[in-house]
Formats: structure tokens, C-alpha cells, sequence
């Protein structure tokens, strides 16, 4: 089966600035999958030009087997659109949002007003089709912006940074709502810098840094090449952790020392943290923990996903 | 392939569908826009300053004319200026920066060219309601004298409203950051155009260093069309094609301009 | 006799202590911390719009009207007649401006007054600060205006320096009572009736030629609104008409600020305090 997305040496650069450096990749109709990278890394160019918005300046691109920079109207009446940056009307109802986004991919206002109802079942949304929008909550305006996107039955949906600046439980909600379409058969593409939003959402994902792919997998598949099972991370004060790191050398696989801690990749943790005690090191707090994609990224960039 | 083929096509109609859904929501204005303020204008000038200015500010073919006749084409092709003022700088400012519509209706299969005109179509026919509304309170008043070729006016109204406007779209789709900018326009372009563009007496009255103003307006260029609609060209006029001219070029580069800017902006 | 109970105490929600701090200044200095970091061609610019107006309806209209007599026989030019009540024009606008669109922005969307109430802050420090700074800046304006107007020759006696203070009271007249109305609007849609009240006003107001060119019944109607009072005042103040009906003007500004005052404040209070 020919792959929904498929990039090969996909470039863009503005000036003299190359945002994406020639990446390859490649979705699967069905699958989920993430761009993980820190601001900056170039995710939100590469949905641009996923989505027939942004023209490539080198490399070949094909979504859903065409060429954007020539079908740009036949790719995009195809896609479901999640910006990063909400863009509802507050000008209009909540369900009229719905009605007048379709209008845009050409759809008859009878089957609009009908899709709208059931979107806004499927967000949670049918106490609010009247009210404005200006009265929603952030995650509400997000379940909206979702549903917007869905109007069209796209056959890819994608969504940049989806739960950025929402609080916990109103995260959980979306994941809930994502996760439905992904059961449907809905392709997702999204970009994130949250480790667990990958986790729990990604079937396969690439990780971005300096616009270039610098990783690619199962978030498992990911954590067990390169992370350990385990990390302990200890806490010895701010102006000591460099010190106690240098006596800690030998101890685990691989040491990562950071500004507020010190971070020991080991298979078993607990095992760990008896030997440090053995040394005579007393760290103020310490913590065991399930490795993480945010593991991953520092041993692939050296550096912290979240600045 | 037929997905996006409908689109491709009427994609500048779903984004006036949309922006006429918009203006519902500052109806009233739009109302009073088009009909209270035109009444107070005349009103306030006919019982004012006409009664105030005894003697005939200028000729038409066929001799002097009242001053409200002469007021009166200026009064309404500044109408659709005044539209302009507002639909073509804070609300662009708002879709592009504020709200972020235009990028909502870019993910869409809708081009940027659509988008920029279904933004100018929603606003001609609002020019063109607005100055057909104000065409026939100056009738009621008795400010045309010839109805009948006089009825022109609300379509050169609303071309003067787009030599000025379509400039301004452009440069407003270009501002990426609030500085005051269309508060400047307000005060340093619209004002002294309204004044300085022969709308409360002819423009060969003020002296030579000042009627450049008047000749870059789009306002006088309409406003002259406008009267020689009413009551034909006094000698000595410019042609009637020189003014048109000069305001379909001025639209055009607007226009052109406006496409680019918004092109440049949805698919950078 | 009928026994009395003692009524409940009735708790009052405290004087004008509750509502005032003594501290307007506090807001005032915020107000001119943010016009130095403001773009300043703008600020200017409020300067320019009489002046455009003096120029195109003074000399370009005057051209055709030649010189007025005034009822006490004396003849001016169109222009010096006029530029008074541009300046009261100027004054009004720019004190609605700035007590209506600036104040709703601050009140819906800056949430500026929320975080001000929150300190030792009172609703009244807050709406004599935002005026004390509309009547700083109309101030500025003002003198500026006034000096064109020396320049060429416009100010015909010397009680046209009082035409500064009488220009800052008709500004706190309008800006009081904007501030009020402010205070009870919920919608941007709304600012737009403001707008629909001002220019009958400026177009009746006999700021272009004298009242007597309209019929009686309208000119009670003129009479009856602000700005003809402000007008009148400033113009006469730069023609040297004076005579005892400049009382009734100032008292119809002096009953506009109280009432302006006495309005917001009971609204703030509500809005912020209840």
C-alpha cells in the first residue's frame, strides 16, 4: 500500500536559515505518528508543508500520492487542520463555527448543519452549540478547533502542539477524544514536545532537533535503544551535582549531569541508589523512574526538550 | 480528481459567505452607517451650512447649483471610503494577527487569492448598499438634478472606495506588528483627503501648493464623477475618463498588490 | 406604646474611603510610563486634526463666507470664528476618545483595572487618574492649538489665555460622563452608538457659522447640548466677547463632572467592589 506522507530529502529554508534540513519519512494510512522536538526544530514547518500551505525548497513530497505544490486545494479538501494557535471565530456561535468551516471544502450547508451536530457530540460540546465562543474554556476551544477540523471526513488529521497550555485534566479529555479517531482509522500527525503526549498517542515517531531527523521508532522501541530500563535522579544541591558526579563516574551505564540534578541510566535503580549510599555520597532527594522519551531526546541532542 | 474541485471554483464565496455571517454581528452599525449617518450629514449641512453660504460655491453645464447638490457626491463616495476604513484595516489586522481566520481559511482548500477576494466582494456590495442607500436620501433631498444618470453614483462611489481601499488592504495585510499604523492612516491620509478633496467647496479654491492633495485623492476623482453625473461638467473640468482612469489604475495596483501581500503571507 | 426591636444592623459598604485611596497620581504616573514606550507620531498626530480643519473649512470655506459680525457689531474673519470651537470640537473628541474606547479596552480586555484593584488601589483613584491623564494630554493639545491660532492672528484678545483652563473643563465634563457610560457597556458593538451621538453633535453644534441660521425650535435643541456650551465658552474667551452666560456654561460643565463622577464610581464600585 503506498503511504499517505511520504518525504524524501524534504527541505525549507527561509534566507539563510534552513529550518528543515532534508528529512525522510513516511506514514502509513491509519497510523499515528509524531514529530517530537523541541521550538524551533523545525515541526511546525514541516506540517506547514505537509499541508499544502508552505512550498518546499528542495526534496520530493507526496500527501496522498500528489504533488502540494501543485494540488494544494484537492490535498487540503483532504485534511483536517489543528493549528497550534487557536483560530475560531468568536464572531460566531460554536455550531455556527462548524457550519461556515465547512462551507470552505465546497460542502452543501444541509450536510454541514448535520456533520456539525455530530462533531459536537463527538467533543462534548452539545450544551455549548449556542453559546460564543469567547465562553468556552482553553480545552473546550481545542475540542472545537478539533471538531473543526473533522468536518470534512479528512482522511489525515493533523495537530500542532494539540494540549500545549491546557491543564492536566483537560489534556486527558483530548487524549481521550484522539485516541477514539485513532481507533476509527484516523491517520494523525502531530508535533509535540511533550514526552507522554507521544507516548500515549504515537504509534511510530520521529525525533526533530536542528531540522533534521535525528531518531526514529516506537516510543519503546525508542526508550530501549537509547535509554536504559531505569534512571535515578539525585538531587545533591545546586553547586555540588558536578562534584558528586565525578565520584559517582562507573556506577551506571551513562551520566547525564544537569543544572538541578544528577541523572544515573542503570537497569535496576534501587540496586543503584544502595551503592551510591555505599560511597558515602548523601544526595538530598533522589528518585527512581521508568526511563522516558524525554531520556531519549537528551542522549540524542545533549540537550533538554523543554527550555 | 473531484475533491477540492468546488472549492477551486467558488472558494472566494464561501470566504464572503463567511465574512457577511461576520458583519451580522455589527449590523446595527452597518445600519446606521448607511442610513442614520447620511441623514445627520444632510441635515446638519442642509439646515446649516447651506442656509449659512448665501452665495453659489460652483457651476454645473447649466449654471449654478445649490450647495447641497454640491455637497452631496462627495458626502456618498466618501461613504464607501469610510467603509473601507474600517473593513480593510483593523478587521485584515484581526484575521491575519488578532483572530487568525485568514490562516484557519488558508488550512482549508481555499488559495490565498480566494481569500483576498472574498474579503473585497463582501465589501464592494456592501459599498454598493451603502451608497445606493445614500443615493436615494440625496434624491429625497433634492440634491441630484438628474436623477437618472445621477443613479451611476453608487457605482462610482464604490470604485472611488476601492482606488483608496485596495492600497490600503494591501498595506494593512502587510503589518505584522499594532504600532498605531491605521490611526496614523485616520489621521494623516483619510482626514486630510475628506477635507483637502474639494468635498465642502471647489477644489481650484485652495491654492496651487495644496490641490496636489485633491488630484492623488480617489475621493475627488469620484466625487467629480459623481457630479458631473448629477449636473454635468461646468467648462474648464477635467474629462470625465481622466478621472475614471486615474481610479481603475489605482484600484488595479491595489488589487494586485493586495493578492501579493496575501499570497506572500499565507504561504511563506 | 408599641415595643421597638432593635433593627439589624444595616452594614454600609463604607463612604467614599471604600472607594478612594488619595492616590491618583499612582495611575497617572502608569498612564505616562506607557506613552513613553508608545509610538510617538501617534501621539502627536491628535494635535494635527483641528488643524487640518482650520485650514480647509477656515480659509478654503472662509473664501466664500467672508467676514461674520458678531451680534455685538464686531466683524472676524470665517477663520477666527471658527478655530475656537475646533479647539472645544478637539477637546470633546479627544476626552471621549480617551474616557470610552481606552477605558472599555482597559475594562474587557487589558483587565488593567482588575489587577489596579487588587492593590491598595480605590475604583475612584483609578477614574480620576485615567481622567487627570485624558486632561493632561487634551491639555497639551490644547496650547499647542492655541499657539497656531497666535500665529496667525486668530486670538483677538487677551482672555484667550483662559481658553486653556475653559478648554480643560469642558474636557473633564466629557470625560466624566464617558467614563460613566463606559462603565455600563458590554460590547464593542455598543462603542459604536457613541459614535452615533457625537456626530449629530459636532454637526449642530454651531461650530461652522452662529446658531441663528437655523429655525428657533432647533436651536433650543442645540442650546440644550454640551457642546454648543463648550463652544460658545472658548469662543468667547479668544474673541474678547465676554458677558455673564459664560456663568452658564461653566455650571453646565461643573453639573457634568459631578454627575459623570458620581455615576462611574457607584459603577465601578459594582463592578469591582460588590
Amino acid at each position: 500500500m503506498t503511504p499517505v506522507i511520504a518525504a524524501r530529502g524534504l527541505t525549507k529554508t527561509f534566507g539563510d536559515l534552513t529550518a528543515v534540513d532534508g528529512i525522510d519519512f513516511e506514514v502509513p494510512a491509519g497510523e499515528s505518528f509524531g514529530l517530537l522536538g523541541p521550538n524551533g526544530a523545525g515541526k511546525s514547518t514541516t506540517m506547514r508543508m505537509v499541508g499544502a500551505v508552505s512550498s518546499r525548497t528542495a526534496g520530493d513530497l507526496r500527501v496522498l500520492g500528489l504533488d502540494p505544490d501543485a494540488h494544494g486545494p484537492e490535498i487540503r479538501s483532504q485534511l483536517g487542520v489543528v493549528p497550534q494557535e487557536d483560530n475560531l471565530d468568536p464572531e460566531l456561535k460554536v455550531r455556527e463555527n462548524l457550519i461556515v468551516y465547512g462551507r470552505y471544502f465546497g460542502i452543501p450547508k444541509a450536510v454541514c448543519a448535520k456533520r456539525a451536530d455530530e462533531l459536537l457530540a463527538f467533543a462534548q460540546l452539545e450544551d455549548k452549540a449556542r453559546n460564543k465562543v469567547d465562553d468556552l474554556s482553553g480545552g473546550m476551544k481545542r475540542r472545537l478547533t478539533i471538531a473543526r477540523a473533522l468536518i470534512n471526513e479528512p482522511r489525515i488529521l493533523m495537530l500542532d502542539e494539540p494540549t500545549t497550555g491546557l491543564d492536566p485534566q483537560a489534556r486527558h479529555v483530548l487524549w481521550d477524544r484522539l485516541f477514539r479517531l485513532k481507533e476509527r482509522g484516523t491517520t494523525l500527525v502531530l508535533t509535540t514536545h511533550y514526552m507522554d503526549e507521544a507516548e500515549q498517542l504515537c504509534d511510530r515517531l520521529v525525533v526533530v532537533d536542528h531540522g533534521r531527523i535525528m531518531a526514529e521508532g516506537s516510543p519503546s522501541q525508542l526508550i530501549r535503544q537509547y535509554a536504559s530500563r531505569e534512571v535515578a535522579e539525585l538531587r545533591f544541591g545546586s553547586d555540588r551535582n558536578a562534584d558528586a558526579a565525578a565520584r559517582l563516574e562507573g556506577l551506571a551505564e551513562r551520566i547525564e549531569v544537569l543544572p538541578d540534578r544528577v541523572l544515573l541510566y542503570t537497569d535496576d535503580g534501587e540496586a543503584l541508589l544502595e551503592r551510591v549510599t555505599d560511597l558515602g555520597l548523601h544526595p538530598t532527594t533522589s528518585l527512581v523512574r521508568r526511563s522516558s522519551l524525554e531520556d531519549v531526546f537528551l542522549r540524542l541532542t545533549g540537550r533538554s526538550l523543554i527550555e | 480528481m473531484s475533491a477540492g474541485a468546488l472549492p477551486r471554483r467558488l472558494g472566494w464565496w464561501y470566504v464572503a459567505e463567511h465574512t457577511w455571517r461576520a458583519m451580522r454581528a455589527y449590523a446595527w452599525t452597518i445600519v446606521m452607517e448607511g442610513i442614520g449617518q447620511p441623514l445627520v450629514y444632510l441635515l446638519g449641512i442642509g439646515l446649516g451650512l447651506a442656509a449659512f453660504i448665501e452665495v453659489s460655491v460652483a457651476d454645473g453645464a447649466d449654471g449654478p447649483v445649490t450647495y447641497l447638490q454640491f455637497v452631496a457626491p462627495a458626502l456618498l463616495a466618501s461613504s464607501a471610503v469610510g467603509i473601507t476604513m474600517g473593513e480593510f484595516t483593523y478587521v485584515v489586522m484581526s484575521g491575519f494577527k488578532w483572530r487568525r481566520l485568514y490562516w484557519g481559511m488558508n488550512a482549508s482548500p481555499v488559495q490565498p487569492q480566494q481569500i483576498v477576494g472574498g474579503i473585497v466582494f463582501a465589501v464592494v456590495v456592501r459599498m454598493l448598499l451603502t451608497t445606493a442607500a445614500y443615493y436615494v436620501l440625496i434624491v429625497a433631498f433634492g440634491a441630484v438634478v438628474d436623477p437618472w444618470t445621477g443613479a451611476l453614483m453608487p457605482l462610482v462611489g464604490t470604485l472611488g472606495g476601492l482606488a483608496f481601499g485596495l492600497p490600503l488592504l494591501a498595506y494593512a495585510a502587510s503589518i505584522t506588528e499594532d504600532k498605531g499604523q491605521f490611526a496614523m492612516v485616520q489621521r494623516f491620509v483619510f482626514t486630510p483627503l475628506f477635507l483637502f478633496s474639494g468635498t465642502f467647496y471647489p477644489l481650484d479654491t485652495m491654492p496651487v501648493w495644496l490641490q496636489w492633495i485633491g488630484w492623488l485623492s480617489p475621493l475627488w476623482h469620484a466625487t467629480e464623477i459623481g457630479r458631473s453625473l448629477s449636473y454635468g461638467s461646468p467648462p474648464g473640468a477635467w474629462p470625465v475618463g481622466v478621472h475614471l482612469a486615474i481610479l481603475l489604475v489605482m484600484a488595479t495596483t491595489g488589487w494586485v498588490l493586495a493578492r501579493r501581500v496575501f499570497v506572500r503571507r499565507l504561504r511563506g | 406604646m408599641t415595643t421597638t426591636t432593635a433593627p439589624a444592623p444595616v452594614r454600609r459598604g463604607g463612604g467614599v474611603r471604600a472607594l478612594y485611596a488619595g492616590n491618583a497620581r499612582a495611575i497617572l504616573m502608569r498612564s505616562l510610563t506607557a506613552t513613553k514606550s508608545s509610538n510617538w507620531a501617534v501621539v502627536l498626530s491628535g494635535f494635527f486634526e483641528p488643524v487640518f480643519y482650520l485650514v480647509a473649512m477656515g480659509y478654503g470655506l472662509g473664501s466664500f463666507v467672508g467676514d461674520l459680525t458678531l451680534p455685538t457689531g464686531e466683524t472676524v474673519s470665517y477663520a477666527a470664528f471658527i478655530a475656537p470651537g475646533l479647539l472645544a470640537v478637539s477637546a470633546m473628541n479627544g476626552a471621549v476618545y480617551d474616557s470610552t474606547w481606552n477605558v472599555f479596552f482597559k475594562l474587557h480586555f487589558g483587565k488593567l483595572y482588575q489587577a489596579q484593584l487588587t492593590t491598595s488601589i480605590g475604583p475612584l483613584d483609578v477614574a480620576l487618574g485615567e481622567i487627570s491623564y485624558a486632561l493632561l494630554r487634551g491639555g497639551v493639545y490644547a496650547l499647542g492649538f492655541l499657539t497656531v491660532m497666535q500665529v496667525m492672528g486668530l486670538n483677538l484678545a487677551w482672555s484667550a489665555v483662559a481658553a486653556v483652563p475653559a478648554v480643560l473643563l469642558v474636557a473633564f465634563g466629557f470625560a466624566s460622563v464617558g467614563m460613566a457610560v463606559t462603565s455600563y457597556l458590554k460590547t464593542f458593538q455598543q462603542m459604536d452608538w457613541v459614535t452615533f451621538v457625537m456626530l449629530p453633535m459636532f454637526l449642530f453644534s454651531a461650530t461652522f457659522y452662529p446658531l441663528s441660521v437655523y429655525p428657533e425650535p432647533i436651536q433650543w435643541l442645540i442650546k440644550a447640548m454640551p457642546l454648543w456650551h463648550g463652544v460658545e465658552l472658548v469662543r468667547g474667551l479668544t474673541l474678547g466677547v465676554l458677558d455673564p452666560s459664560m456663568y452658564v456654561h461653566v455650571a453646565y460643565y461643573v453639573v457634568m463632572v459631578v454627575v459623570g463622577l458620581t455615576f462611574t464610581t457607584t459603577r465601578l464600585r459594582a463592578l469591582f467592589l460588590d
